[in-house]
Order: C-alpha cells, then sequence, then structure tokens
C-alpha cells in the first residue's frame, strides 16, 4: 500500500516536472520573441568608437565591425527565426494535415497523387530544395517562409495517411460503420481524438527543423536581405573575421541558436510524452 | 519422375541445394528483370518530375540573372541590342514551356546545356566538381554510417549506464547545431585557434596543379569530412539506438539472458542482427541528407566540389547547371533507396520471397 502511494507521489512529480518544463521553455521563447521585438531599433545602431569589441561588461556578447552590440543583434536575429519558425511550420502542418487526411480519405486518385508529390519532394536533397523554391520565388523574406513552409510537410504527411488508413481498417471504426454512422461522425468521433495529437507533436517537432533550415538558408545568402540582423547572416559574416580571431562573433550567436532549437526540440519530446498515452505515465 | 521431383523438393528445402536449383534460378532472374525494369521505369518518372517541377519553378523566379550578374550601372551604359543579346544568352526572353522541352530534348541525347556563369557544358562542369566531392562525401556517408550504427548499438545495448548518457546526449546536442555551424566552430578550433589544418579550399592556393599530392588533397578534405560525418551522425545513431532498445526488450533477448548468455552475446547475436536491417535501410536514405550537408559544408570551407557550385548557381541564376545539379542529386537519391532495396535480400533470408531482387 505505502509503495503504490511513493509511486502515485513519484509519477505526480514527474507530470509536475513535465509540465513546469514545457511551461519554462515556453516563457523563455517567447521572451527572446518579445526582446527582439523590443530592440529592433537598436540592433541598427552601429558605434565605431567601440568595434570589433571582445566580450566585456558592457557589451557581453562583443561588438562586430560597426560596433553593433552583438547581443542585441543575436536576440533580434533569434526572436525573427522564432517567429519565422512558428508561422512555416504551423503552415506546413496545416499542409501535411490536408494532405495526408486527403491521400487516406479521398480515394486511390488521390493516394497516388500525394505519394508521389512526397516521393518527388524526398527525392531531392533537402537544402537544395530549399535553394530552388526561395530562388523560384525570389529569395528574401518570402522565398524563405515560402520555401521552409513547402518542404517539411512530408513526413508528417505520411504519418497521419498511414494512421487514418489504420484506424479505418480497426475494429471500432468497422463497427461504427456497420451501426450506421455517417463519415462526418466517425471522423468527429473516433479519428480526430487520435489524429490530434499526432499532429500537435508533429506541429511541436517541426519547429526545430524550420528554425535550423531557416538559418542555413540564410547563411548561404538566399533568405533575408544583409543589413537585416538574421541569425544566418550573422553567422555568414562572422565567418569573413574568423581568420582575424574574433571568435566571439560566431560562437555566441551560433551557441544560443543551437540551445534555441534544443528548446523547441525538448519541447516537442516532453508534450510528446504528456499526450501520448504509452508513456503518459513518464 | 516422381523420384525426381522428390528430389528437387528435397533439395528446395535443404539450404544448400537452394543454390543449385537451376530452374529456380532462372525464375529469380526473370523477376530480377522485371524488379529493375520497374525501378528504371520509376526513376524516369520520378527524374522527368523533378526536372519539370525544378524548371518551372526556376522560370517563375523574380530574380533577373541580368541584375544579379552584369550589375544596374553596367547595364546603364550599354546598347539595347548589347541588352537583348545578354537576355538571350541568360535566357530571359524563352518562354518556360518552350525552354523546357528545349532542355528535355537534349538531356535525352546526354546534353545537359551549357553553365551559364562557368561558360562550359553542365556536364563537364558537374564532373569536375563532383571528382572533388565524390571521395568527401562518400567517405562522409561511410563514417557517419559506420559511427552511428556503432554507438547506437552500443548506447541501445547499455540503456541507462553513462556510457548511454553521454553518447545520447552528444547525439542530441549534434542533431541541434546546424551544420554550418560545426564547421565555422571546427574551422576556429583546427585552423584558426590551432593552426593545425589550412582554412580551405581543396588544394594549396598558388600552386601548381602538376605539384599538388594527394598529401595535400587530404589535408585540405580532413576537416570537411570530420564535419560532414558528425553531422550525419546522430540521425543514424538515435535511430539505431531507438531500434536496439525495442529488441533489447524483446522476449527473445529476455529468454536468452534467462538462459545465461552473457550480455555480450546477446547485443551481438540478437541485437546486431536486428538493428542492421532498419539501419542499413537509414543509412541508405541517408544519403541525401549527407549531399544535402556537403553544401553547406562546402560553402563554409570553400570546397569546390558539387554543393558549392550548387549555391553559386542559385545565387547567379545559373539555370541549366542549377537544373542538372538537382537531376544529379535526385538520381543518387534514388540509387540509394534502390541499393537498400537490393540489400534486403542480401541480407535477410527472410525478404527473398517478398520480391525483392535475388
Amino acid at each position: 500500500m505505502k509503495t503504490r502511494q511513493r509511486d502515485n507521489c513519484q509519477r505526480d512529480n514527474r507530470r509536475a516536472k513535465t509540465l513546469a518544463g514545457i511551461v519554462l521553455i515556453c516563457v523563455l521563447l517567447f521572451a527572446i520573441s518579445a526582446a527582439g521585438m523590443l530592440w529592433k531599433e537598436e540592433a541598427l545602431v552601429a558605434d565605431f568608437s567601440e568595434k570589433n569589441l571582445p566580450p566585456c561588461g558592457a557589451h557581453w556578447f562583443g561588438t562586430d565591425f560597426m560596433g553593433r552590440d552583438m547581443l542585441v543583434r543575436t536576440v533580434t536575429g533569434l526572436s525573427l527565426s522564432i517567429r519565422l519558425g512558428v508561422l512555416t511550420a504551423l503552415v506546413s502542418a496545416a499542409f501535411a494535415a490536408v494532405l495526408g487526411i486527403g491521400a487516406a480519405v479521398l480515394g486511390r486518385a488521390a493516394d497516388a497523387v500525394v505519394s508521389w508529390l512526397i516521393d518527388l519532394m524526398l527525392g531531392i536533397p533537402h537544402i537544395l530544395l530549399l535553394i530552388l523554391i526561395s530562388y523560384g520565388l525570389g529569395k528574401g523574406f518570402f522565398g524563405v517562409a515560402a520555401g521552409i513552409a513547402l518542404t517539411h510537410w512530408t513526413s508528417l504527411a505520411r504519418l497521419l495517411r498511414g494512421e487514418v488508413l489504420q484506424l479505418a481498417e480497426s475494429r471500432f471504426v468497422q463497427m461504427a460503420r456497420k451501426l450506421g454512422h455517417g463519415p462526418g461522425y466517425i471522423a468527429r468521433i473516433h479519428m480526430l481524438p487520435h489524429l490530434l495529437p499526432q499532429l500537435f507533436t508533429g506541429l511541436i517537432l517541426l519547429f526545430s527543423h524550420a528554425v535550423l533550415h531557416e538559418a542555413s538558408i540564410t547563411f548561404l545568402g538566399f533568405g533575408l536581405a544583409p543589413e537585416q540582423p538574421a541569425i544566418g547572416i550573422i553567422l555568414s559574416e562572422s565567418m569573413q573575421y574568423l581568420s582575424m580571431g574574433y571568435w566571439w562573433l560566431g560562437l555566441f550567436p551560433g551557441g544560443l541558436l543551437v540551445l534555441v532549437i534544443l528548446l523547441f526540440f525538448w519541447l516537442g519530446r516532453s508534450v510528446c510524452a504528456l499526450l501520448d498515452p504509452a508513456s503518459a505515465h513518464l | 519422375m516422381r523420384k525426381r521431383m522428390s528430389e528437387s523438393e528435397t533439395t528446395v528445402q535443404s539450404g544448400r541445394g537452394f543454390w543449385r536449383d537451376k530452374a529456380l534460378w532462372r525464375s529469380r532472374w526473370l523477376r530480377s528483370g522485371g524488379f529493375l525494369c520497374r525501378k528504371g521505369a520509376r526513376l524516369l518518372l520520378l527524374l522527368l518530375g523533378v526536372s519539370a517541377a525544378a524548371f518551372f519553378l526556376v522560370s517563375l523566379s523574380p530574380v533577373d540573372p541580368l541584375q544579379t550578374n552584369v550589375g544596374q550601372a553596367a547595364l546603364g551604359s550599354m546598347s539595347q541590342e548589347q541588352i537583348a543579346r545578354l537576355r538571350s544568352y541568360w535566357g530571359a526572353d524563352t518562354p518556360p514551356l518552350q525552354g523546357y522541352a528545349a532542355w528535355l530534348r537534349g538531356a535525352l541525347s546526354g546534353d545537359l546545356g551549357t553553365s551559364l556563369l562557368y561558360r562550359r557544358p553542365v556536364l563537364s562542369v558537374m564532373g569536375e566538381k563532383l571528382k572533388n566531392s565524390l571521395w568527401l562525401t562518400a567517405a562522409a556517408w561511410l563514417l557517419s554510417g559506420a559511427g552511428g550504427f556503432a554507438l547506437g548499438t552500443l548506447a541501445g545495448a547499455k540503456q541507462g549506464t553513462q556510457a548511454d548518457r553521454v553518447i545520447t546526449g552528444a547525439a542530441l546536442l549534434l542533431s541541434g547545431t546546424p551544420a554550418f555551424f560545426l564547421a565555422l566552430l571546427l574551422l576556429s578550433v583546427f585552423s584558426v585557434q590551432l593552426g593545425w589544418l589550412p582554412v580551405g579550399l581543396s588544394v594549396p592556393i598558388g600552386m601548381a596543379a602538376e605539384q599538388v599530392g594527394l598529401g595535400h588533397r587530404l589535408v585540405h578534405a580532413v576537416l570537411p569530412g570530420l564535419c560532414l560525418s558528425l553531422s550525419g551522425m546522430p540521425n543514424i545513431l538515435l535511430q539505431v539506438r531507438e531500434k536496439m532498445l525495442q529488441v533489447m526488450e524483446s522476449d527473445f533477448v529476455l529468454f536468452a539472458r534467462a538462459r545465461g548468455d552473457s550480455w555480450r552475446a546477446v547485443a551481438v547475436r540478437h541485437g546486431l542482427r536486428n538493428v542492421a536491417l532498419p539501419a542499413l535501410t537509414l543509412q541508405f536514405a541517408s544519403v541525401g541528407e549527407i549531399l544535402g550537408g556537403s553544401v553547406l559544408v562546402e560553402q563554409v570551407f570553400s570546397y569546390p566540389g558539387l554543393g558549392q557550385a550548387a549555391v553559386t548557381a542559385g545565387l547567379g541564376g545559373d539555370v541549366p547547371l542549377l537544373l542538372g545539379i538537382t537531376v544529379a542529386s535526385a538520381s543518387l537519391v534514388f540509387c540509394g533507396n534502390l541499393m537498400a532495396d537490393v540489400l534486403y535480400g542480401i541480407v535477410d533470408p527472410r525478404m527473398r520471397k517478398a520480391g525483392g531482387l535475388l
């Protein structure tokens, strides 16, 4: 009796800890994006009397060749990355839901078309596809956003398609059909509760990929304009000063970028652990 | 007659006779012929789709190749005729459908057009770049696969131990690190701070081509290769570990442990065999990832390979080269998946009946 109580205690504690972790991560990410929006103007302020300073009390991350504060620039860039990542992941997940469920429900022709589309997109290396799309749409903010939104839906769509096909074969759905329930009712009552957690965790796990790819494509020069403080641009600028030993220009912005990506990743894992009935007890 | 039939039946059933049976071999060859034809048709369809999609995507582009490559100032000083000639050189005045038809006609006869930036046939540019990056990417692909497989099985077999925690933690950290940032870090540590390895390019600067030896090339390929292997490893590692965990929780492993088999014997005899198949799929499916990673890594190290050419072509609006690289890498990715299909049958006897090759 006593051991069971202790077990329960521990379980609640772990669930609570995971929840607390989720809240903390959300607050952190929100704080970064809010700070970046507030510092939008300051990120462009140049002070040539303080250029190329290594990290010090006044400038924690040092300053760049125009005397701009790297902490401010980094946070502004990350803020942009986070907002862009959330936006593109949302669009991508919506695509995945429509195409994945459509492929499973709308019959053979639709299934063949969607499967072929997925094969086509997975057949080209991701970065190359991003280059093609962002070039096709004229680079810049729109090109990057569209590129990331259009290329991240494939695996989630495949997952959802498989899930719907499996659900349609399941006993309870077939029984509901025999009982005379319409497709709308079955979709709402029997399928949606299974699909929503999948879609939700898939969406959150997309965030980290979106942020990572946004930084990569911007780094290559296909993304935002060079004067905008995006994280990829900061890093590609830092490359020119690397051989002069200005290590802080790359290390801190890149390190924070990795941290944000990992935060999104942990968020996805925690939400997944809480939502998935198989691991809900942790 | 009856006797012979029963004989052949027994040979089929006993493992070694299976390989001697001629009728079986013939049917198998016919089947693998059909398999190859089917896959070949799929490849053609895929390449057609990829090239068409890429072509129309590129032709949508509002980026003016003249503005990017010639520049506003130079354009302003030119006569209308000169501008018109340049426009037709960059293909800015051909309608997309006509352009694609011309490209496809050329591609079918083995001519991928002329690169606009390098002013040479696309095939020769790609051949030269591929020669540089082929060994780099192939070595990184093998290293990341082997390393990911070894560390993944180790971590999975020793779940919960210190070793598992360190390996998994490092893999998670690496998977969240963009390949280009990893390249920047390696570059600043090993080339700039320590000065052990060259900063970039594939050969020493200012050296005549005849003087460049294998050693020079190797030294220049160490950091890009290491970076590419490291960035490709976590994906394979984490998934292999996941598979290994599933295997180690299975009933047959529990039984083997109860029988008194040592941990090592269980991991090798039951773990490795069951993990090999998914690991093989992952390894061959990772061809695309390595190719994608090489775009970023080559850019950081100024390594004159195919990936860097893709970036140059994309930034400069060199449509024929970009199309050529896209089609080439799509075929490479397809061949990777095909190899996985073929190897299934060789590695796992159970799959041979399912209609694969062999």
